[in-house]
């Protein structure tokens, strides 16, 4: 299968402070594809994730080395602004994290930050994303109520809407479902799929058959190292490391 | 049983503690209210003293208060927001600021006399504002700088990084995020910071002795130029000076009640809009 490589990571390594939290990773990003991480707590994968999107800059000591590629574009050089590198790469994040706005307001402020003023176009592209997130049916007739009074699952979507609005390149999920029931959970991950269609997306999952289910390609991170990546079939039944069978078979982790 | 029995004994310690802060706080408001109504009167709030301010009413003594009080917030408040968002979202964490910060605490602790000096000497002599609105006014806001800052610091830092991020993330810049996002959720807190200093601010008189308060003046304030009478500063004159201590000091009592209320307006209006925000989006 030949596909193109949206994002590239080239030999990263990463510190906080003194701590190497990632070790010569170099892992490949493919448009309109799923890409899983999976890996025990601390293992650098939620970590990995954020160095997509730059988020890492907002922690203070840190050390980054190697580069990451956005189509040709590296984006850490130092002509490239960390805002335009987020307009790009839109980020779900492992608590639903909405503002303490209503719900519209939440949808409309990465346009509004982005510099769009058209009120109809606003209005036409809130619904457009609340219906994207598959929420737009819960919500269409509470729009300026405030997101805090949605249930964890609705606020979730509520996020991804949020993401869908700004029309990014790819989306980031940091275990998007950690602090949700199974329903919503299912809920997200087929709208995970659907986005593919239009999105290259990386999922940071603690759940291995979430994995297994969303995924085109899966990495197994250790310790800050990408022990394993392949095409997610052939790491769930074919590993070809041992420690990556150890920890799907459930031996650790 | 004998578990019972020092747990009970416990409670009533903390009880007769509580009863004894009631009753230390209820007496005060007793006394005040018992021996100033009776000059309260519509007259006392619409009128300007005369004859030797044993008639009339406070009407300028009010006004003058609340041009002050008004004037160190509006002051005050700009500046220490602006202060609080460079220390807790701009400033890297440095030995510098966090010797900033300690200074700022610090400014809490000077004797309010000490501001009173420090405006007499900067705004009134320096600056040539002369015993006026302004002088005041900047000489309370002063005062009222480390409150403001050190609550909004408190609000900023509270305001969950989560959010931040997530404003962030979808390509807003740090200005954006803060104007955007923090600013208002932070808000609450910031007002309740507004709320204390508002109290301390119109009750202060060492601060307003050598830079605002006047005597006597003839009516209302003209300009920020010019002298004012204000509450505190009244009840103290009221009671040092003049010649009919008997009559002046019901007064005082009057405006003693009526500082009193002020404040306590104003405090429950600042909590009533912080609570009207905490309701529309917590």
């Amino acid at each position: 299968m030949d596909n193109k490589i949206k994002m590239r990571a080239k030999n990263v390594d990463f510190f906080y402070g003194k701590n190497q939290a990632l070790k010569n990773v170099s892992l490949d990003v493919y448009a309109n594809h799923v890409t899983a991480m999976i890996g025990p707590s601390g293992c650098g994968k939620s970590t990995f994730i954020r160095l997509f999107n730059r988020m890492n800059e907002l922690v203070s000591h840190t050390t980054l080395k190697g580069e990451i590629f956005l189509d040709d574009l590296e984006i850490n050089s130092p002509l490239v602004d960390a805002v335009d590198i987020r307009r790009r790469v839109g980020m779900v994040f492992q608590k639903p994290n909405p503002f303490p706005k209503s719900i519209f307001e939440n949808i409309s402020y990465g346009l509004k930050v982005n510099g769009v003023k058209d009120k109809v176009f606003i209005e036409q592209k809130v619904e457009d994303s609340l219906k994207k997130a598959v929420i737009w049916g819960e919500v269409k007739d509470r729009l300026n109520d405030s997101a805090l009074k949605l249930s964890g699952g609705q606020q979730q979507r509520l996020c991804i809407a949020r993401c869908l609005a700004v029309e990014t390149e790819v989306i980031l999920f940091d275990e998007p479902c950690a602090s949700l029931d199974p329903i919503s959970t299912a809920k997200i991950e087929e709208l995970i799929l659907e986005l593919k269609k239009d999105y290259s997306i990386v999922i940071v999952t603690h759940n291995m058959q979430q994995a297994a289910r969303v995924s085109d390609y899966t990495g197994f991170f250790l310790l800050g190292e990408l022990v394993e990546f392949g095409k997610t079939q052939d790491i769930f039944t074919a590993p070809k490391d041992k420690r990556t069978e150890a920890y799907i078979t459930g031996r650790f982790g | 049983m004998k578990k019972d029995f020092s747990q009970n004994l416990g409670f009533f310690g903390l009880f007769v503690c509580m009863a004894a802060t009631i009753l230390a706080l209820g007496s005060i408001i007793y006394f005040i209210v018992v021996r100033g109504f009776g000059v309260l009167s519509w007259n006392f709030f619409t009128q300007v003293p005369y004859s030797a301010m044993t008639k009339g009413g406070i009407a300028p003594v009010i006004v003058g208060t609340f041009y002050i009080t008004l004037g160190a917030i509006i002051f005050a408040l700009p500046l220490g927001l602006a202060c609080a968002i460079y220390i807790c979202e701009y400033s890297p964490k440095s030995i510098v600021v966090n010797i900033i910060r300690i200074s700022i605490n610090n400014l809490a602790g000077v004797p309010s006399v000490v501001f009173g000096l420090f405006g007499l000497a900067v705004f009134v002599k320096f600056f040539g504002f002369g015993v006026s609105i302004l002088s005041g006014s900047l000489t309370l806001g002063i005062l009222a700088l480390p409150m403001i800052i050190s609550s909004a610091q408190e609000a900023l830092l509270a305001v969950p990084q989560s959010i931040r991020e997530a404003s962030f993330s979808l390509g807003a810049t740090k200005w954006e995020t803060i104007r955007n996002i923090v600013l208002p959720t932070a808000l609450p807190g910031v007002l309740t910071g507004v709320i204390l200093s508002i109290g301390r601010v119109a009750g202060e008189t060492a601060p307003i002795i050598f830079t605002a308060a006047a005597f006597y003046t003839r009516g209302y304030p003209r300009s920020i130029f010019s002298e004012v009478m204000a509450l505190p500063y009244h009840i103290y004159a009221l009671m040092t000076e003049g010649a009919h201590p008997d009559k002046q000091r019901m007064i005082a009592y009057g405006c003693s009640l009526v500082l009193l209320f002020l404040v306590l307006l104003i405090s429950a209006f600042a909590i009533f809009l912080r609570q009207r925000q905490r309701s529309s989006y917590g």
